[in-house]
Order: structure tokens, then C-alpha cells, then sequence
């Protein structure tokens, strides 16, 4: 199988390129994208991408595959592969730092925007904040998110305003924290959000949806915020 | 919180609104419109004139107007957003852009002005 690579390393390359390397795949088995990452860091071991858990789970593998963001650990590779290719680029939209591995700086800010922690203003009862079971499940498919990136970087109106559009996993914990019965700055969360750029940005068009590798769904979570915006101011 | 002098409404929400409104007013209109045309294939120019005689008909056509400024007007705002921006064309894009919003309001405003002429000369 040929595996073409995204190399650049800004202190010795002018510009990025793409390198090609054959790889011999193991008879009988159905190999995941980043198996074969090490495969390629066998034959070259300049390579440089980042992983950690290989299970899905800790999101430090987001990169595009073939064309679509996903998480290489838990990619097979017989779902992606194309004409006995395999295309390995970076997440789209973010510096890249080198080959792989792209800096999550701007990412990481519009997270830390939403102010992704409980706030309650309550005195703290002696053992912990109850919650009913149907509040708790207000939060499933919300707290599962991982952060690994793939939906914003997948994100038009995030790769034009990276500054200013939380985009969708900063949105999706947004509406994680709102919907907690919990928290109680409901009305300051939103009001952060209620500007031209932060939530509105978004245009509906699903490009997180569809690359999610936990199979979450941020578009939704926006419109919920939207319908919760609307609530307020009317 | 970003904050943004040039948006219609200085508010998301309230931009969101009214693209919407507007959306669903000038789909009404449109219909009619299609309506018109469907019903009556052998029209000629003293019925066209009759219909928007009518100041019902005026209204409505004034208020599709209104709504096709604001919707353009918001439309435009987000692209000019999105494309004229220091990231994509350098130190000149707030000056490039604020010269497109110009050139944008300045066309909306002059055919707003031209269609209330008409509608009210018939």
C-alpha cells in the first residue's frame, strides 16, 4: 500500500510536501491507521504525529485521513483507503508545528471562552449537589467529548475566524454547562454568547456531525443554545 | 463577547432573527409573484398595473423590500466577515472591508429609494 505523508518541518523545509512510502500490510488483518503510521516511522523515523492512549479515548491523534478528519487510532484502515492509498495531512485550519502535529493554541482558547467548569454561587451542601436522573441525562452527548479537534478544524466558519467563532466543541461544552442543573450563571454564559461571531458564526451546515469520531452531535447543541438565547431576550 | 460595530443589529441574536423573518417574507412574496404569473399566462400591462394600483399590494411589496435590504445587508456583512479579513488579505482588510460594507449599504440604500419610487408612481 502507498502511504503518501504531510512533511514539514519550518526550521529546514521552505515550504510542505508530501512524501510517499511504500508499505508492505500484514496478510489477514485490518490494520488502523495509526498501525500503519508506525510502519511508516519504521522506514523513516523523522516522522512526527502525536498519540497516546490508541484507543480512541485521549484525542491526540486527530488528523485528516484521505480527505476526512478522524482520530488514526480508531480508523480502520479498509474504511478509508482508495486506490490502495493512504493520505495523511494534518487537521486543516491550524498551524502546523511539524509534519502531523499542529498547534491547538487557538482551539484551546475559544475552550477556555465558555469557561468549561461548573459555577454555582450556592453555598456547597455537606456532601455533593444532587441531581435527578432526568438532569443527569440532559448531559449525555454533551460530556463525552474528547477535544480532539477533528470538528472545529472540519469547520469553514472556524478556519476564517479561529479568533472569534468558539466553534463547534467549544459550543458543544457551552451547552454542556447550560444544561446543567448545577451551574447557576446560566445568564452570563449566555450573554457572552449572544455577539455576531461566538454561536452565530455557525451556519448548520453539519461538517462536525459528520466527522465526530464519538459520534456527537454539535449542531444540535447549537441549536439548542439558540433556542436558550431566544428564551432570554424574549 | 466580540463585539462588532458594522453588524445590522450589533447582536447575533438579533441579526439571526431577522434573516429569518425576512427569509420567511420574501418566500411569501415570491409565491404570490408566482401565483400571479401562473394564474393568469394572457396578462397584459393594464392588469399588471391595476394589481400594484392596489395599496395593499404596495405594502406588501414595500415590506419584501425592506426585508431583501436587511437580508442582503446582514448576508453581505457575513461574507465580507468571512473572506475580507486581516488573515486572508493582510494589514489593508479593515480598510478593504469597511469599503465593501460602504459600497454594500450605498447600493441597498439606492435600491430601496428607486423601488418605493416605482411603487408609489404607478
Amino acid at each position: 500500500m502507498l502511504v503518501s505523508v504531510y512533511r514539514y518541518n519550518p526550521e529546514t523545509d521552505l515550504k510542505p510536501y508530501m512524501q510517499e512510502v511504500e508499505i508492505e500490510l500484514p496478510e489477514g488483518k485490518d490494520l488502523m491507521v495509526l498501525d500503519v503510521l508506525q510502519l511508516v516511522k519504521n522506514e523513516d523515523p523523522s516522522v512526527a504525529y502525536r498519540r497516546s492512549c490508541r484507543e480512541g479515548v485521549c484525542g491526540s491523534d486527530g488528523m485528516n485521513i484521505n480527505g476526512v478528519n478522524g482520530l488514526a487510532c480508531i480508523t480502520p484502515v479498509s474504511s478509508v483507503i482508495k486506490n490502495n492509498k493512504l493520505t495523511l495531512r494534518p487537521l486543516p485550519g491550524l498551524p502546523v508545528i511539524r509534519d502531523l502535529v499542529v498547534d491547538m493554541g487557538a482551539f484551546y482558547k475559544q475552550y477556555e471562552k465558555i469557561k468549561p467548569y461548573l459555577q454555582n454561587d450556592e453555598p456547597a451542601p455537606a456532601i455533593e449537589r444532587l441531581q435527578s436522573p432526568e438532569e443527569r441525562a440532559k448531559l449525555d452527548g454533551l460530556y463525552e467529548c474528547i477535544l480532539c479537534a477533528c470538528c472545529s478544524t472540519n469547520c469553514p466558519s472556524f478556519w476564517w475566524n479561529p479568533d472569534k467563532f468558539v466553534g463547534p466543541a467549544g459550543l458543544l461544552q457551552a451547552y454542556r454547562f447550560l444544561a446543567d442543573s448545577r451551574d447557576t450563571h446560566t445568564d452570563e454564559r449566555l450573554a457572552d454568547l449572544e455577539d455576531p461571531f461566538s454561536v452565530f458564526r455557525c451556519r448548520g451546515i453539519m461538517n462536525c456531525v459528520a466527522v465526530c469520531p464519538k459520534g456527537l452531535n454539535p449542531t444540535r447543541a447549537i441549536g439548542h443554545i439558540r433556542s436558550m438565547l431566544m428564551e432570554r431576550a424574549t | 463577547m466580540v463585539t462588532n460595530v458594522t453588524s445590522f443589529g450589533r447582536s447575533g441574536l438579533y441579526d439571526w432573527v431577522v434573516q429569518r423573518i425576512s427569509a420567511v417574507i420574501l418566500l411569501i412574496y415570491i409565491l404570490f409573484l408566482a401565483y400571479i404569473f401562473i394564474s393568469r399566462p394572457d396578462m397584459q400591462y393594464q392588469e399588471w398595473r391595476a394589481l400594484f394600483a392596489n395599496n395593499a399590494i404596495r405594502i406588501f411589496s414595500l415590506v419584501a423590500l425592506l426585508s431583501l435590504c436587511a437580508h442582503a445587508w446582514i448576508g453581505m456583512w457575513t461574507i465580507a466577515t468571512d473572506y475580507l479579513t486581516p488573515k486572508m488579505l493582510g494589514a489593508s482588510a479593515n480598510k478593504v472591508r469597511f469599503g465593501f460594507e460602504l459600497l454594500c449599504l450605498l447600493i441597498l440604500f439606492v435600491y430601496f429609494v428607486w423601488g418605493v419610487q416605482i411603487l408609489w408612481s404607478i
